[in-house]
C-alpha cells in the first residue's frame, strides 16, 4: 500500500446538538418506560426484568471493551494503539453501570426465585449457601471494585504517558493487564452464574459463564466497530485505516463463531443427556419463544458468518457497519433470551414499546459517557512506542 | 542468449527499495527470492490475490453437505437405529460430524491448491540459483528476455540499485 497522507485530526465536537440528540433518546427510553409502567400497566416482573437486562447489557460493553484492551496490552499487540482510546473510554463506563445495577435492585424479587427465602423448595434450599442475598451482595461489590478498579488504574497510565516517555509504563500495564486476566476469568464466569443463570434458579450449564463472556465480547466489538467507522468517517481519528477495519472484522467473524461453538456445545449436549432438570431450560425457550430462538442463531452465527466471510467485507466500513449494528441487536436477543423466559415467563414476557425504547435510555447514557470520558484525553496515545506500527501495519 | 542476471541484498528494506527503483527505470523484475516473506513485497510486484479461500469456500461447503448428507441417509434410509429416543434425522448430533468434514475438505484442498499454486510438491526439483537464499540473503532476478536488455546493463542496474553482489548465468534455463 503507498504510504497516503493522513489528515489532520479533528477534534471530537461533543456540542449542543450532539447532547440535545442524546437527550431526546435518553428522553424517548424514559418515556417508554413511564408509558409501560402507568398506561400499558405491565406486570412488575417484566419492567424489572427489561431494567436488569438493560444494565447487564450497558455493563458488557465497558467490561468486554476492557477484556480486548488488556488481552492486546497481554499479547503485546501493536495494531490496535490507534483505537486504544476507544476501548479505554468505553471500559471507564464500568464504574457508573453499578448505578444502573442499584436501579434494577427494588425488583431482584421480582427476578430471582431464590430470593424469597419464606419458601423456598428443596433444590433451592441446597444452594441456599451460595445463592442467599448477603453473599450475593458481596459478590456483586466485589466484582465492580475489580472490574472499576483495573479500568481506571489501567487508564490513569496510558493518560500519564501522553506527557511522560512511555517505556517505563509498558511493562507495568502489560502486567496489570495479567492479574486483570486472571481476576476477569474467574469473576465474570461467576458474574454470569449471579446475574443470569440463577435465574432460572433450578438450572445449572458448566459452560454458562464462557457462553455469556462469547456473547459480551462479540457484542463489545459491534460497538467498538461502529464507534471506530464513525471516528474515521468524521476525521476524529484519521489514522485508522482498512486495516484496523479488517482486524476489527476478523475479530467479529471469529467470535460469533465462537458464541455459535459455545452455544452448540451447550444445547448438544443438554438435548442428547436428555435429563429434565437440564432440558427444562430449553424446553421453555424451544416452546414459547421459537421464533426468537431461531432468530438468535441466524442473526448471530448464521449471517455474520456469510457476511464476513471475504476480504473485501471486513474492509468496506459501509458492510462491515450494517454487520455489527445487526450483530450487537442480535446479543441483545440473546440476552433477552437469557433473561425473559426465566424472570417473567412465556405468558407475560413479549416485545412491545418498553422493550423497544428502553434501550435508548441506557444507550444515550453510554455514548454521553464515552464521549465525556474520551474528550478528557488525547484521540491517540501519541507517545506508545507502538504508534508507528499501529498506523502503518499491513494485512497480507 | 537468455542469460539471467541475480543481485544479492542483505535486508529486506533495501530489496523493497531496490524493486520499486528498479521498476521506476522500466526493468521487468523476473522474480524475487526471499527466506522469509516480505511485507508488501507482493503489492509492489503486483502479484494477483491467491485463489486459495475460494477452493477453500468451495471445498468446505462439499464437505459440509456431504457430511450431513451422509449421515441423513445412513441415519434415515441404510440403517435406521434408535439412540436414546431421539428423531432418526437428529441434525444437532450431525453438526459435529459435518463441522469436521468441512474442516478437513477445506484443509486438504487448500493444502493441493497451494502446493498447485506455487508449483510445488513432491518430487519437485528446487531451483535454486543458490543456497544462501535460504539463509540471510535476498535475491532479485532478472533475464535478458524479459527485458530486451544485455548481461552488462542489467548487472549494471543492479548493483546501481544498491546489490552487494550480482552474479549471472549464462544457461538456457
Amino acid at each position: 500500500m503507498e504510504k497516503q497522507d493522513i489528515p489532520e485530526a479533528k477534534p471530537l465536537n461533543f456540542d449542543k446538538r450532539m447532547k440535545t440528540i442524546l437527550a431526546v433518546a435518553a428522553g424517548l427510553g424514559i418515556v417508554a418506560l413511564l408509558i409501560a409502567v402507568f398506561i400499558q400497566q405491565l406486570p412488575s416482573t417484566r419492567i424489572w426484568a427489561n431494567l436488569w437486562l438493560n444494565a447487564i447489557m450497558f455493563l458488557f460493553l465497558g467490561l468486554g471493551a476492557l477484556f480486548f484492551w488488556t488481552v492486546n496490552a497481554l499479547g503485546e499487540s501493536t495494531w490496535q494503539i490507534n483505537i486504544q482510546r476507544i476501548l479505554e473510554s468505553m471500559a471507564l463506563t464500568i464504574p457508573f453501570s453499578v448505578i444502573l445495577f442499584i436501579l434494577a435492585f427494588p425488583g431482584l424479587k421480582d427476578i430471582f426465585e431464590w430470593t424469597h427465602t419464606e419458601h423456598l423448595d428443596e433444590i433451592l434450599q441446597k444452594k441456599a449457601a451460595y445463592l442467599n442475598l448477603p453473599f450475593w451482595l458481596i459478590r456483586f461489590a466485589v466484582y465492580f471494585i475489580i472490574w472499576s478498579f483495573f479500568a481506571i488504574y489501567l487508564r490513569k497510565i496510558s493518560v500519564r504517558n501522553d506527557y511522560e516517555p512511555y517505556e517505563r509504563y509498558l511493562k507495568r500495564i502489560r502486567s496489570t493487564s495479567g492479574w486483570f486476566m486472571v481476576l476477569f476469568a474467574i469473576t465474570s464466569s461467576m458474574a454470569a452464574w449471579d446475574w443470569l443463570m440463577s435465574i432460572d434458579g433450578h438450572w445449572f450449564s458448566t459452560l454458562y459463564g464462557w457462553y455469556i463472556f462469547s456473547s459480551m465480547f462479540v457484542a463489545a466489538l459491534a460497538v467498538i466497530i461502529i464507534i471506530a467507522v464513525a471516528f474515521k468517517e468524521f476525521g476524529i481519528l484519521p489514522n485508522i485505516n482498512k486495516e484496523h477495519l479488517h482486524d476489527l472484522g476478523k475479530y467479529l467473524f471469529g467470535f460469533s463463531i465462537f458464541w455459535a461453538y459455545l452455544w452448540l456445545s451447550q444445547y448438544l449436549l443438554i438435548w442428547y443427556s436428555n435429563i429434565p432438570e437440564e432440558t427444562i431450560y430449553y424446553v421453555e425457550r424451544t416452546r414459547h419463544f421459537e421464533t426468537l430462538f431461531i432468530l438468535n442463531l441466524v442473526v448471530n452465527f448464521v449471517f455474520p458468518l456469510m457476511a464476513l466471510m471475504t476480504r473485501n467485507s471486513k474492509r468496506q466500513p459501509l458492510i462491515l457497519v450494517t454487520v455489527a449494528l445487526i450483530v450487537l441487536l442480535g446479543h441483545y436477543l440473546d440476552l433477552y433470551l437469557a433473561i425473559m423466559p426465566g424472570a417473567v415467563g412465556h405468558e407475560a414476557a413479549s416485545i412491545g414499546i418498553l422493550e423497544i425504547g428502553l434501550p435508548f435510555f441506557y444507550l444515550a447514557v453510554f455514548m454521553t459517557l464515552f464521549f465525556t470520558y474520551f474528550k478528557k484525553a488525547k484521540p491517540v496515545p501519541e507517545n506508545h512506542p507502538y504508534i508507528i506500527e499501529s498506523t502503518s501495519y499491513e494485512n497480507l | 542468449m537468455g542469460a539471467i542476471v541475480y543481485g544479492y541484498f542483505t535486508d529486506e528494506i533495501n530489496l523493497l527499495r531496490a524493486v520499486k527503483e528498479l521498476q521506476g527505470k522500466n526493468i521487468k523484475i523476473a522474480d524475487v527470492r526471499t527466506p522469509f516473506p516480505v511485507h508488501g513485497l507482493d503489492t509492489v510486484l503486483k502479484y494477483k490475490r491467491p485463489f486459495l479461500p475460494k477452493i477453500a469456500f468451495a471445498a468446505g461447503a462439499i464437505g459440509g453437505i456431504l457430511g450431513f448428507g451422509f449421515q441423513a441417509w445412513v441415519f434415515t434410509e441404510a440403517w435406521p437405529l434408535n439412540i436414546g429416543g431421539k428423531p432418526y434425522l437428529a441434525i444437532p448430533s450431525f453438526i459435529p460430524v459435518t463441522f469436521e468434514l468441512t474442516i478437513l475438505f477445506a484443509a486438504f484442498a487448500m493444502v493441493f491448491a497451494f502446493l498447485i499454486q506455487s508449483n510445488l510438491g513432491p518430487g519437485k526439483i528446487p531451483d535454486i540459483l543458490d543456497e544462501e537464499v535460504t539463509d540471510d540473503h535476498f535475491q532479485i532476478i532478472l533475464t535478458e528476455k524479459n527485458n530486451n536488455l544485455a548481461e552488462p546493463e542489467l548487472t549494471k542496474a543492479l548493483s546501481g540499485s544498491g546489490a552487494i553482489n550480482v552474479k549471472h548465468l549464462n544457461s538456457e534455463k
